[in-house]
């Protein structure tokens, strides 16, 4: 990590990207991708996200859909459903269904928590029966990649090895796409997807209470542990549950990489977990 | 032997099988229960081409009377494990009907609390374990988590074999695709040892071409 260099200030600019050399670094190009030197010295919480509310960026539930008018969750910007039968292109449509267990509602209260200013948009992927259900959870997955939101919560996984490569391409292109990919992790010795990718953060549970307490974890495939244990959150009904599982520890690594990106709308999903990792409560941040 | 004599001699084997799965089954409910201090404690079995799950197993509130009875697959607490493969402990559930209807409408009664696990075996999933009302005197620990996924894993070997004893069975009574095998085996056994020692050798490239 290199001090901010005080001769060269930074400009609030998206890099044009079409200026930028992709394949190569010719020696006259090098100019172009010189990154803004916004980095301070030391990375810590408050340059990560203090003050950030999450504003402006768009974070997409893929899950069971998100109960509308849920006093903890807010408003839902979007809501789609994943559907098709078996043989069928699986198509994306408005769903006006709503939730159709809880758990997606569970999910986006923790994130509204955490970023209460973010935009949610709701990836129904369940609820239409067992068979398909994989390739309804790949289809609802590349929709929200391809809308380009920041952050794509996905407190599930499939255990369909048929289905491992068309993920891993996905979760490439998300991360290419600088579309952040955040999974559950498996509480068992299960080989699941997506989460087990390098270019996806995989979280799993700690005990503690402390919504902003997160590790980082030096023996992976887990990369990341959140708080996961009685959590209470929103579900059906607009009521409240006391919940736990690694569910419940992702969306709050989704709900801190949304005030991330909010402060910090240039960074790429490596130079996000790069934040965390440096922020970590057992690396030097907290 | 006869075609018939083998079969009475190999349902013989795979009724019992099945029968003793199914106490394996039973077991693991009332051992989690036990061992959870739970009220009650049920594994659900997919039933992939109906796409709904069945109770299997039952130990404690509702028993006996709810095994075989059918939830649809994907809606709900145990659809959702099911689908996501990920495990979900609610707790101080308030007493609205919306929540786990499919529990309430199975057992009768809407539970404080509810531990839900998928039943994985190899890339297969194969059904759900589920512990409801464990006493909320004390904190959820990772521990009783992963003591659930154990659990988890017991209740899916018994349900595998459960699932192959089944197929077996309806081999011998001829009901399956396989039962050609069957009478393929009693057809091989009354041939002459000249023809038989030419049936296997075909069985053997028929081995050798479906391993490829």
């Amino acid at each position: 990590m290199t001090a901010a260099r005080e001769e060269e200030p930074y400009e609030e600019e998206e890099p044009d990207e079409e200026e930028l050399p992709a394949w190569s670094l010719p020696s006259t190009a090098m100019e172009g991708i010189a990154i803004p030197p916004t980095w301070p010295a030391r990375v810590d919480r408050d340059w990560a996200f203090g003050g950030s509310t999450g504003k402006g960026v768009r974070v997409a539930i893929v899950d069971s859909g998100i109960e509308r008018g849920h006093p903890l969750v807010g408003e839902v910007e979007e809501a789609v459903v994943a559907s098709g039968a078996a043989g069928e292109e699986p198509s994306i449509d408005e769903d006006e269904q709503g939730d159709a267990c809880g758990h997606g509602t569970a999910c986006a209260g923790i994130v509204r928590s955490l970023a209460p200013d973010c935009t949610l948009v709701s990836v129904r992927v369940l609820g239409s029966g067992w068979t398909g259900s994989g390739r309804l959870l790949v289809a609802g997955l590349r929709w929200a990649i391809e809308q380009g939101v920041e952050v794509v919560n996905m407190s599930l996984s499939t255990t369909k090895r048929e289905l491992a490569a068309v993920l891993h391409e996905l979760a490439d292109t998300a991360y290419f796409n600088r579309t952040l990919l955040v999974a559950s992790a498996h509480n068992m010795p299960v080989e699941s997807f997506p989460w087990r990718f390098s270019s996806v953060l995989s979280v799993g549970s700690h005990e503690l209470t402390d919504p902003l307490a997160y590790f980082y974890n030096p023996s992976p495939p887990v990369e990341f542990f959140a708080r996961g244990v009685e959590v209470d959150v929103p579900w059906l009904g607009g009521t409240s549950v006391r919940s736990t599982g690694n569910s419940f520890a992702t969306p709050h690594i989704t709900g801190i990489c949304a005030l991330i990106r909010s402060k910090h709308p240039e960074l790429t999903p490596f130079q996000v977990k790069s934040v965390l990792h440096l922020t970590a409560n057992n690396v030097g941040g907290a | 032997m006869t075609e018939q004599e083998l079969r009475d001699a190999v349902a013989a084997g795979v009724i019992a099988a099945e029968a003793g799965h199914r106490e394996l089954l039973q077991s693991i409910v009332e051992v989690a229960r036990a061992i959870f201090g739970a009220r009650a404690s049920s594994i659900f079995l997919l039933d992939e081409e109906a796409d709904e799950l069945v109770f299997e197993a039952v130990a404690g509130e509702g028993s006996e009377a709810l095994v075989g009875r059918r939830l649809p697959s994907s809606t709900g607490i145990a659809g959702w494990v099911l689908v996501t493969r990920q495990p979900l402990v609610l707790a101080d559930v308030e007493q609205d009907p919306r929540f786990a209807r499919d529990v309430a409408e199975a057992t009768g009664y809407v539970p404080k609390s509810l531990m839900a696990v998928p039943l994985l075996h190899e890339e297969q999933v194969l059904g759900v374990l589920q512990v409801l009302d464990r006493p909320q005197k004390e904190r959820f620990s990772l521990s009783e988590m992963d003591l659930l996924g154990l659990f988890a894993n017991q209740a899916a070997i018994a349900l595998d074999l459960l699932g192959r004893a089944r197929r077996a069975r309806a081999v011998v009574e001829g009901e399956a695709d396989l039962a050609v095998v069957a009478r393929l085996a009693a057809t091989l056994d009354d041939l002459s040892p000249e023809r038989r020692e030419a049936g296997f050798g075909l069985l053997a490239a028929l081995e050798r071409v479906l391993a490829k």
